[in-house]
């Protein structure tokens, strides 16, 4: 004979890994995450379609440059055509646009930087608007540069880039490479899945117990079992679909990172770490560093406090969202609680980014210490590296407030799961704390 | 069996039950009958334990309510229902193992019951698959399948049309043959009348009156006759009620303030007496007296 929470457990997880729609998404999700994140990059990498550009230069700055094998160049004779013959001779053509350069007060490169015009049949592309403005800058800068009786080619020559290489130390004195982009990365994907996966099984709760609410079950069931062991077993069984649902994501993931990188690419994925690189050349320097900056990041620390935080916030939130859940009749009328309930969390996100740029700053220590923002924050943290005492404080106060909040939502839920056809106000909400 | 002492329950500042205090013998059929808002089903979850009373004490054979009696208590609400997307071998099933059962023994009754009550080929169907009458049923069966000793039916045939709720009727009556006591609430007096025999009016949060249903009937008899003659009466003098004609004779229904040995003599003098009786007054009367004029003492 089961103990009942391990039945409510057992039925909440069946149900919903029996689901169509979680074999679904468990399947597509990760292809959908990777399309969130590839798809606008592809699309934003795809080229406009091939233009052809007349250009009436007066100055003769661009003369004789034809453009690239997108954009092609054609220029009018400035002795035979002015704007405006320039702009009927684009409408009578198939060329897509007029770029008119005037040559007005002298060949002053100001004037003519302030006064370059592009016509076009149809709306200008930011490529084409770009690309004409990079040729006339470096024109106008090479022009000017001969103008003051500079070579141009020396300026050239005295251009530098420079690249530096930042380490961390760390507290045995050992030299890591800084990798604050990766960091700055992986911070940021941990807090914004975090916020997605606490957001999403946080919610599947609430709606478990309006559906159990509303379709009157709720009364048979607890009269076998304690509200609060209804209420625990739902959450629980939750967010054990949801680690399920996660470790298949990471085996998934794990499998397809394993079958990509040794049986499709096998070359690349080969060339990416060399062992020992073979020349100090610029690439496998970058490659090397990579390689180095990826050793540098604790990942079993952000994996485990993924786990850690990821379970804490939700629980903590599903309790919110259980109460908020047993006050209502319908899912429509959740709105009204819904934000103040999830307003930690999405100031938790839009602070993201002052987290990231100062990880160890008052505002990241406060946020990773409240602990209804703290498994975000905390997780923007993390790849940062986060002193163990941080650490261990924000772990406890979350697990404490998860009790707190188990105890406040408990009493809402028992009231509320038996309250019908009433609009519950907070002052009612705090009423039933004391029932 | 079950016994209330003094129990008390608010909800904000709303009393809904002001010290309570009641007894359900064992065996019995007990009626917790009251208008709509009485205190009835606020009683019901404290027996059921769904929520505590704010004060006193309800005991269960002789002992105060304990969380393992949950398992001995089966409880049909008013307001019913099922998780709608599952099948109903599995719901039962489920909620047959919440109150104790093991897989097998809940399998093993629950198939009886589907045969008894001609639903073996609901077993595999979703609840949202059923008729409002099949779904009943079903939720009947979760009810009783784990053998408890105190059933409780909140407008327990609600819902039902005639067939079924005589089924279901038979099978409570069935049941409580079996030993379970049973306890039925309502705000349709007249519907338990037939079928309890201990009764307890609620109105208010408070109880009106208990007690066994034949005792509360004749405690509550007003002088209020009925008779058959075989020639009309007069009725002189009389504070008629009802009249009717029979093929046998006339029969009435008066209430009279004269002793009912002197009626006799009187109306077997005029006429020829072929039946008489004092009419037990029906328990929404007593009710509706209880309310306007409170409730008469016991031992009065």
């Amino acid at each position: 004979m089961k103990s009942p929470i391990l039945l409510i457990i057992q039925r909440e997880f069946i149900t919903r890994v029996q689901k169509k729609t979680f074999l679904l998404m468990t399947l597509l999700a990760p292809l959908l995450l990777a399309a969130v994140m590839i798809v606008p990059g592809l699309l934003a990498s795809m080229p406009e379609d091939d233009k052809s550009i007349i250009v009436l230069d007066e100055p003769s700055i661009l003369v004789p440059e034809d453009g690239n094998s997108q954009f092609s160049l054609e220029y009018l004779n400035p002795n035979e055509f002015d704007l405006e013959k320039g702009k009927t001779f684009l409408s009578e053509s198939d060329k897509d646009a007029l770029l008119y350069l005037p040559s007005g007060n002298g060949w002053d490169p100001d004037f003519i930087k302030n006064n370059i015009l592009l016509f076009g049949k149809e709306d200008i592309g930011i490529d084409l608007q770009r690309f004409i403005e990079r040729q006339v800058e470096e024109k106008i800068n090479y022009q000017k540069l001969i103008l003051q009786g500079v070579d141009p080619e020396v300026v050239e020559q005295t251009k530098t880039t420079v690249n530096i290489k930042s380490f961390t130390i760390g507290d045995e004195g050992n030299e890591e490479t800084s990798a604050t982009p990766l960091k700055m990365g992986l911070g940021y994907i941990a807090g914004i899945l975090i916020y997605f996966f606490i957001f999403f099984y946080a919610v599947q709760v609430m709606r478990g117990v309006i559906e159990e609410k509303t379709s009157r079950i709720v009364e048979v069931i607890i009269s076998s079992v304690r509200p609060r062991q209804l209420m625990m077993g739902k959450i629980l069984g939750i967010g054990l679909v949801g680690v399920v649902q996660f470790l298949i994501w990471v085996i998934l993931s794990g499998t397809i990172y394993a079958v990509v990188s040794t049986v499709i690419y096998p070359d690349i994925f080969a060339q990416k770490v060399p062992a020992v690189p073979s020349t100090p050349d610029l690439i496998s320097v970058d490659q090397t560093n990579l390689f180095s900056m990826i050793n540098s990041i604790n990942f079993p620390v952000i994996l485990g406090g993924f786990v850690f935080y990821f379970f804490g916030g939700y629980f903590l939130y599903s309790a919110l969202f259980a109460a908020l859940g047993s006050a209502i009749d319908q899912e429509a009328d959740s709105q009204q609680f819904m934000l103040p309930v999830t307003a930690p969390m999405i100031i938790a996100i839009t602070t993201a980014m002052n987290v990231i740029q100062e990880p160890n700053g008052p505002l990241a220590f406060w946020m990773s210490m409240i602990p209804l923002t703290s498994p975000i924050s905390m997780m923007i943290r993390l790849p940062f590296g986060v002193p163990l005492w941080q650490i261990t404080l924000s772990a406890l106060i979350l697990i404490s407030t998860f009790f707190g909040m188990v105890a406040l939502a408990g009493k809402i839920y028992r009231v509320g799961i038996l309250m019908y056809g009433k609009k519950v106000t907070w002052k009612e909400l705090y009423k039933w704390l004391k029932y | 069996m079950i016994r209330a002492k003094d129990v008390c329950k608010l909800y904000g500042n709303k009393i809904a039950l002001a010290n309570i205090n009641l007894n359900i013998p064992s065996g019995s059929i007990y009626g917790l009958l009251g208008p709509n808002g009485a205190g009835k089903t606020s009683f019901i979850r404290i027996m059921n334990q769904i929520t505590a009373p704010d004060s006193g004490v309800v005991f269960f054979d002789n002992e105060p309510l304990k969380p393992t009696d949950i398992r001995r208590f089966g409880y049909l609400p008013e307001e019913r229902g099922l998780y709608k997307k599952m099948k109903v071998g599995e719901q039962v099933l489920y909620l047959a193992k919440l109150k104790g059962l093991s897989s097998s023994k809940a399998k093993s009754r629950a198939k009886k019951w589907f045969v008894r009550l001609e639903m073996e080929d609901l077993w595999e169907k979703k609840v949202e698959d059923l008729s409002k009458g099949m779904a009943q049923k079903v939720q009947f069966v979760t009810t009783v399948l784990h053998k408890p000793a105190v059933l409780i039916f909140d407008e327990p045939f609600t819902g039902f049309d005639p067939i079924n709720a005589n089924l279901i009727k038979n099978e409570i009556k069935r049941l409580n043959q079996e030993g379970a006591t049973i306890i039925f609430s309502t705000h349709r007096m007249e519907s338990v009348e037939e079928i309890c025999d201990h009764i307890c009016l609620i109105n208010n949060g408070e109880v009106m009156v208990q007690g066994h249903l034949l005792d509360i009937r004749k405690h509550y008899m007003n002088g209020t006759y009925s008779f058959t003659t075989k020639e009309e009466q007069t009725f002189s003098g009389m504070d008629v009620l009802h009249r009717n004609f029979l093929h046998t004779g006339h029969s009435a229904t008066i209430n009279s303030v004269t002793y009912p040995c002197n009626l006799i003599q009187k109306l077997a003098k005029e006429n020829q007496l072929l039946g008489f009786e004092e009419v037990l007054p029906r328990v929404s009367d007593i009710f509706i007296d209880i309310v306007h004029n409170g409730p008469k003492p016991m031992d009065s």
